[in-house]
């Protein structure tokens, strides 16, 4: 009979191939739901990945929806590595795009090099004084940081649309709820010429490269890395767990934050109610697939930011409804987190005699 | 008078979903498994409530698929951290996230439609008592149901050899398996008593709070109930209790509208949210004995022979 059994020693081959294979189980479950919809499913398939970025606009595109998902999962990977579970990278992203909006639209006829920065710093300082909030309760109140985090979230969109219906409505807006539009100096440059993609990118792909060399080379990284492992240990050594939380709070704040405003400053121009289609809960699953890793969040960010233009490709070619962005997203971190699990079990094929779950004294944690 | 009582028999309406899914929540965790999944589920069985019932054109057949769908969602859950022992946390936000993004796929089409949601359903003698009558015996099934389950759980907890043995479970599992107690049995059951719960929760809202079928519409409901749990120190009673006020906290707006108190309507949306982080910093004051509730075993994965 097949039988599960705990590997003596985590297998590192799996912790690799584990999104691979769970982005192959995605497709194939996506190839008979097309089937069962009464779709052309290889049709499908190529309308979701391939025909979005067939073309250099399709490209600059998804560039676009890949910085903000990128800033998100950047922050989120010190909070994961020390084992804090902040869910609030939504409500960061929403506060980094109101303080944003709010300081462009007072500086909405200045002109000038440095207007720009001021308003992404605007935006970055509110989301992290919001992600504080969750920190303090967290280290001072000792409330679980999960719960807080969500709180926030939905207090953060209804500060954010209480602003766009209310002080920050602009008055000749035919009633939309909407700011006015931001001054040309607050507007964040094109990274390639004549097409939407911004620098908020590059602000994506530097974060990524800080990362990696926070763990690779720093001892904060270090640190981090073993409040997670053995809060136990850090403690021993003398690691000041509250510290390193406020610290990863503060960058997930800050990075999520500039996300936040660089949206609001890049393509969209104004603050408007749906600033983000969820780009801080889709950060989560980014950072998981991505491994915790510089190189694999990068990776893991064009592939989601794919679904979303993949969900907008599909409603426009073959009429389904966009939330299949969404359905796609969370098959693929059930299916991620199902493989997951083998990288510390296998499957073994033994005779009936032996029956039972044998185990093997562990290694790592799960 | 008239106003109070008005005002308390929408407490109950608005407390009942979140009664349902924390009822539910609670058995789970007394068990000793922390399912951060409840707001996927409760949208899975809002979307399959009001699905079936708009096909079928009966409520119940609505209410028993939102019950099973609930469930079944729960069994992904079980298999990844009950079975392949995987991190519960990420699980749950897994089944949250998946339940998210499936609902809203399968309700695309539904998006406006509405139906005949339950309807209030006087109690005879008990109703034409001043207030109370209004209040708890002049409501729709649902909320007579949970006021069931309620009674139930809390004898079931409290008064019964079961009770007894998923409380063992959830303190000790080793010494529960010791004592030669299924703890995998017991830890699946309990966890899809808590999908039941939150499908039928969900339920409640597409098929009696507003009769329709909208994305997201739980509103973090199943986030309130899972810090609702905690603030009740794991007890029946104090879940009850927590459930109205939260409910009170989510119809506040309406009330001082009511009474021509001008304020926005984004800010006063934001209070069932500000109370259950109030909620928490409240319990923290104790936090010797909120761990004194805890059952010892809660958020960690059980492995036979460890």
């Amino acid at each position: 009979m097949l039988l599960l059994e705990r590997r003596p020693v985590a297998s590192p081959v799996m912790r690799w191939a584990s999104p691979l294979l769970a982005l192959l189980l995605t497709v194939v479950t996506g190839f008979f739901l097309f089937l069962a919809m009464g779709r052309d499913p290889l049709a499908g398939l190529k309308f979701f990945f391939v025909t979005p970025v067939s073309d250099v606009q399709g490209l600059a595109e998804l560039g676009l929806k890949m910085a903000p998902l990128l800033l998100c999962a950047a922050g989120l990977t010190l909070c994961y590595r020390a084992k804090l579970w902040n869910i609030g990278a939504e409500g960061h992203f929403l506060m980094g795009a109101l303080g944003a909006s709010i300081m462009a639209v007072q500086l909405v006829d200045a002109q000038g090099p440095w207007v720009l920065p001021l308003v992404l710093l605007a935006g970055m300082a509110a989301a992290a004084a919001w992600a504080a909030i969750a920190a303090a309760l967290k280290t001072h109140l000792n409330c679980n940081e999960i719960l807080t985090t969500i709180m926030l979230n939905y207090i953060a969109l209804n500060l954010l649309l209480y602003t766009v219906h209310g002080p920050l409505k602009d008055p000749y807006g035919f009633g939309f709820p909407q700011s006015v539009m931001f001054g040309d100096s607050a507007l964040l440059p094109a990274l390639v010429p004549g097409t939407r993609l911004h620098l908020g990118l590059a602000f994506g792909l530097l974060a990524a490269l800080a990362v990696w060399a926070l763990f690779a080379r720093s001892f904060v990284g270090f640190q981090l890395n073993v409040v997670g492992e053995d809060p136990r240990a850090a403690a021993f050594a003398g690691f000041g767990a509250r510290r390193l939380t406020w610290f990863a709070f503060l960058v997930a704040g800050a990075l999520a934050g500039l996300a936040g405003a660089s949206e609001v400053t890049g393509p969209i121009g104004q603050l408007v109610p749906q600033v983000s289609p969820g780009y801080g809960y889709t950060a989560i699953i980014v950072v998981f697939l991505g491994r915790m890793h510089a190189l694999g969040i990068v990776a893991a960010s064009a592939l989601l930011a794919l679904t979303f233009l993949g969900g907008e490709m599909l409603q426009i070619a073959m009429n389904l409804p966009k939330a299949v962005t969404g359905l796609f997203q969370g098959l693929l971190l059930f299916f991620l987190l199902t493989c997951d699990a083998f990288i510390h079990y296998r499957l073994r094929w033994r005779g009936p005699a032996t029956a039972g779950v044998r185990s093997v004294a562990p290694a790592g944690e799960a | 008078m008239e106003l109070l009582t008005n005002v308390l028999a929408a407490t109950v309406v608005a407390g009942t979903p979140l009664l349902l899914v924390a009822l539910g929540e609670l058995v789970c965790e007394r068990s000793g498994v922390l399912n951060l999944g409840q707001e996927g589920m409760m949208l899975m069985g809002a979307v399959a409530g009001f699905i079936a019932a708009q096909a079928s054109g009966s409520l119940a057949v609505g209410v028993f698929a939102a019950i099973l769908t609930g469930i079944a969602m729960s069994m992904l859950f079980a298999l990844m951290a009950v079975t392949l022992a995987a991190n519960q946390y990420a699980a749950g936000l897994a089944l949250t996230i998946f339940g998210t993004g499936l609902s809203a796929f399968v309700g695309a089409g539904f998006v406006g439609h509405s139906i005949d949601g339950f309807g209030k359903l006087a109690i005879p003698l008990l109703s034409d008592l001043p207030v109370i009558g209004k209040v708890l015996f002049t409501q729709d099934l649902l909320v007579y149901l949970s006021l069931i389950l309620f009674v139930s759980v809390l004898l079931f907890l409290s008064r019964t050899r079961g009770g007894l043995l998923l409380r063992a479970v959830g303190e000790s599992p080793h010494a529960a398996n010791a004592n030669g107690l299924k703890v995998m049995t017991v830890r699946y059951l309990a966890v899809a008593f808590g999908g039941g719960m939150a499908g039928l929760a969900g339920a409640y809202l597409s098929l009696a709070y507003t009769p329709m079928w909208t994305e997201g519409m739980t509103a973090g409901r199943g986030w309130i109930a899972l810090a609702l749990v905690v603030f009740a120190s794991w007890r029946p009673e104090r879940v009850l209790l927590g459930a109205y006020l939260f409910g009170a906290a989510s119809i506040l707006h309406l009330v001082l509208q009511g009474l021509g108190w001008k304020s926005s309507t984004e800010l006063l949306a934001m209070l069932p949210y500000v109370v259950t982080i109030l909620m928490l910093v409240l319990l923290s004051w104790h936090p010797a004995r909120t761990r004194l509730n805890t059952p010892l075993s809660l958020g960690q994965p059980y492995r036979p022979g460890r």
